[in-house]
């Protein structure tokens, strides 16, 4: 299937790979990084972008669909946006480039570009498969993230803010991320454009909770309008650990998410929940694939969508439970409100079984709005257009509010008012 | 206040008739009663007043104060005062019962060309009306008439139409379900509502909640037309005797 060895390159291929050999002098790294940055662009260029043959990338062909990369220096203008919860300890990425001053009471934060320098990054600079194209791009051009280590027991009551924000160009993080045994956190990955201009983002977290650690991990992603998000989740979570992870699609142009998730510890607990608010004439993917690996662990992934315009939406599913992952219990739905008549959801759930004492289902529905709610709120005087809004709303927060933190659901619902606002 | 004429209308869908030549006027002050078999029209009825755009009107007219509304969808007539008591409320998750209510009350008033209303207000406004309908406050937080009993959506309705105070009420079979107690309750909501200006429909298959909310006139729907109309004693006359006398006589 990777045997096109010699076909010719795309603009983008051939500009990621000039991008590259200019940069290759002034990315951090020690010998052993830069060789297994050289390891990763010798395969991008070999392979190229995934195309529609390739079935990880089927709905998502990036060789067609990213056109042009952007010069590699961004450099963002603007001042930092509010923390989206009041009380929350902000740390904040510029342009790709994290802040030596920042710091987290109660954890230990590092940087990327560090662990770059010093090598201890290389062995994490690999592909998780060979269609792991994020994982690719990512390890040859990644300068910088934060690293956040939270001790064991740690409880850490506010949350914490990571701001990527960035200006039109190119910016590669990583966030290498360890919950310690029994540690209590909450944090919010949250990415933003600051102009006009176009952006190439590539961005890996790489997160392990150790037994018993409770966490909530927010992907927000409120890119730029003609931005390209290349987003990867990677996480492995342990007994009796507790994951919540929501990821939130609210901005980007061409938009990949890749959730890559590995149920490592029994009794653990997985709960998965993804808004996707496309508008416009863009592409959102989101790409889960979930790893029941040990016997006794339970998981519920929730998707919802709202397409207006002329937005395609991509959701595959993947949930495989492994040969001694009895009483596995794993339940996926992806739902889809479609808004306009040129707009288009692809949902693909996939079940890959093999143990024989499991408990997993999924569905998918896609639809318009309930009439019989429509016609319920204008019959109290709510005119047409804003009950249609309420209910999109509706839609969304209702798995916003599981998030069950007030200030957090308060400002995560502003944030799905003002989209809709905008693009109703 | 209401006067229908010769109306007709059918499901939208697959073209049955329901409504068949119905005339019926209701005056302002008046407190009207629609009773009739199963299957007679009552809640089409309630529904066509209301705008449900499920039914289409072949012929006729409703006058509500003069104005023809049949040109109107039901956002427009519950700004001009119409409102329908659901015979079975909807749930709808993720719509927070307060900020329906909010909303509900100030497009109105926006429509009006009146001022919305401040939340401190509003607030006192909600709990005021609640508690007269003796509803928990417990219950006004969650999504709107979302784990509600059947009971409590019945007097999440009258607590919507105590508030928005429209002028034509409309109380579809607002009695089913609902026990001895919760009955009187509601009765009480409705009477308090009762006013020179405004007139009420109580549609009902039982002579009961006409104990407790007592109408000037009584009118016997059958195959979509008003077939009989009378004062509150043809109430009970029904409730001896059954509608087949009457149905009878006009056949």
């Amino acid at each position: 299937m990777n045997m096109q060895t010699t076909s010719r390159l795309t603009a983008a291929e051939s500009a990621l790979i000039e991008a590259y050999n200019q940069q290759v002098g002034d990315l951090p790294g020690n010998g052993a990084v830069i060789s297994a940055r050289d390891r990763l662009l010798e395969d991008l260029k070999t392979n190229g972008l995934p195309t529609r043959r390739v079935e990880a990338w089927h709905y998502t062909d990036l060789k067609t669909l990213l056109r042009a990369v952007p010069a590699a220096q961004p450099a963002s203008t603007f001042a930092a946006p509010a923390a989206l919860v009041e009380a929350a300890s902000v740390i904040v990425m510029r342009d790709g480039r994290s802040d030596s001053r920042a710091a987290v009471d109660g954890i230990v934060l590092g940087s990327f570009a560090d662990m770059l320098r010093e090598g201890t990054a290389a062995p994490g600079l690999s592909v998780i498969d060979r269609d792991d194209t994020i994982g690719k791009i990512n390890g040859s051009f990644v300068r910088d993230g934060y690293v956040l280590e939270f001790p064991e027991g740690a409880e850490i009551e506010q949350p914490i803010e990571i701001q990527a924000l960035h200006g039109a160009g190119q910016v590669h993080t990583r966030f290498p991320v360890s919950f310690g045994a029994r540690s209590k956190a909450t944090v919010i990955e949250r990415h933003m454009a600051s102009t006009e201009g176009q952006a190439l983002v590539s961005t890996v977290s790489d997160i392990s909770l150790e037994d018993g650690a409770e966490v909530t991990w927010i992907v927000l992603q409120e890119q730029g309008a003609s931005d390209t998000h290349l987003g990867q989740v990677r996480i492995r979570v342990g007994a009796d650990a507790k994951l919540r992870l929501f990821v939130i699609n609210a901005g980007g142009k061409l938009v990949r998410q890749e959730l890559r998730i590995d149920v490592a510890g029994e009794g653990s607990d997985l709960q998965l929940r993804g808004v996707n608010l496309l508008g416009g004439d863009t592409h959102t993917d989101v790409t889960l694939v979930l790893g029941h690996n040990v016997p006794n662990t339970t998981s519920t992934e929730i998707f919802r969508n709202v397409v207006f315009d002329r937005a395609r939406g991509v959701f595959q599913g993947m949930i495989k439970v492994a040969l001694d992952a009895q009483k596995t219990d794993a339940r996926m739905a992806c739902n889809t409100l479609l808004m306009s008549d040129d707009a288009e959801f692809a949902a693909k759930p996939e079940l890959e079984i093999f143990a024989d004492d499991v408990q997993c289902g999924h569905g998918a529905t896609v639809a318009d709005i309930d009439d019989n709610h429509l016609y319920y709120l204008m019959a109290r005087g709510i005119p047409r257009n804003k009950a249609r809004a309420m209910l999109v709303n509706a839609f969304v927060a209702e798995i916003v509010e599981e998030l069950e933190d007030e200030a957090l659901v308060e400002a995560l619902e502003a944030i799905v008012s003002r989209w809709l606002e905008k693009h109703a | 206040m209401l006067e229908i004429k010769n109306l007709h209308a059918r499901i939208a869908e697959d073209g049955t008739e329901i409504i068949r030549g119905l005339n019926l006027t209701v005056k302002a002050g008046e407190v009207a009663a629609i009773m009739g078999p199963n299957g007679s029209g009552k809640s089409t009825l309630s529904y066509i007043l209301s705008g449900r755009e499920d039914y289409e009107v072949t012929e006729g007219e409703i006058l509500y104060n003069g104005e023809n509304i049949l040109e109107l969808d039901p956002a427009e007539r519950a700004a001009k005062g119409i409102f329908l008591a659901f015979q079975y409320p909807v749930e709808i998750p993720g719509v927070a019962t307060m900020q329906f209510l909010k909303v509900a009350m100030n497009e109105q008033r926006k429509a009006r060309g009146e001022a919305e209303l401040t939340t401190p207000d509003f607030m006192r406004r909600v709990k005021e009306a609640a508690a007269e309908l003796k509803i928990n406050p417990d219950m006004l937080k969650r999504p709107l008439n979302v784990g509600f009993s059947g009971g409590e959506k019945k007097r999440a309705e009258i607590l919507q139409m105590a508030l928005l105070e429209p002028k034509l009420c409309v109380l579809d079979e607002t009695d089913s379900g609902l026990d001895i107690d919760a009955l009187k309750i509601v009765a009480d909501g409705v009477n308090a509502l009762k006013s020179p200006d405004r007139a009420v429909i109580v549609i009902t298959h039982y002579q009961r909640l006409l104990d407790y909310i007592v109408p000037d006139t009584v009118h016997v729907l059958y195959k979509g037309q008003i077939i009989r109309t009378g004062d509150k004693s043809l109430a009970l006359e029904l409730e001896a005797n059954g509608y087949a006398d009457i149905i009878g006589e006009a056949a």
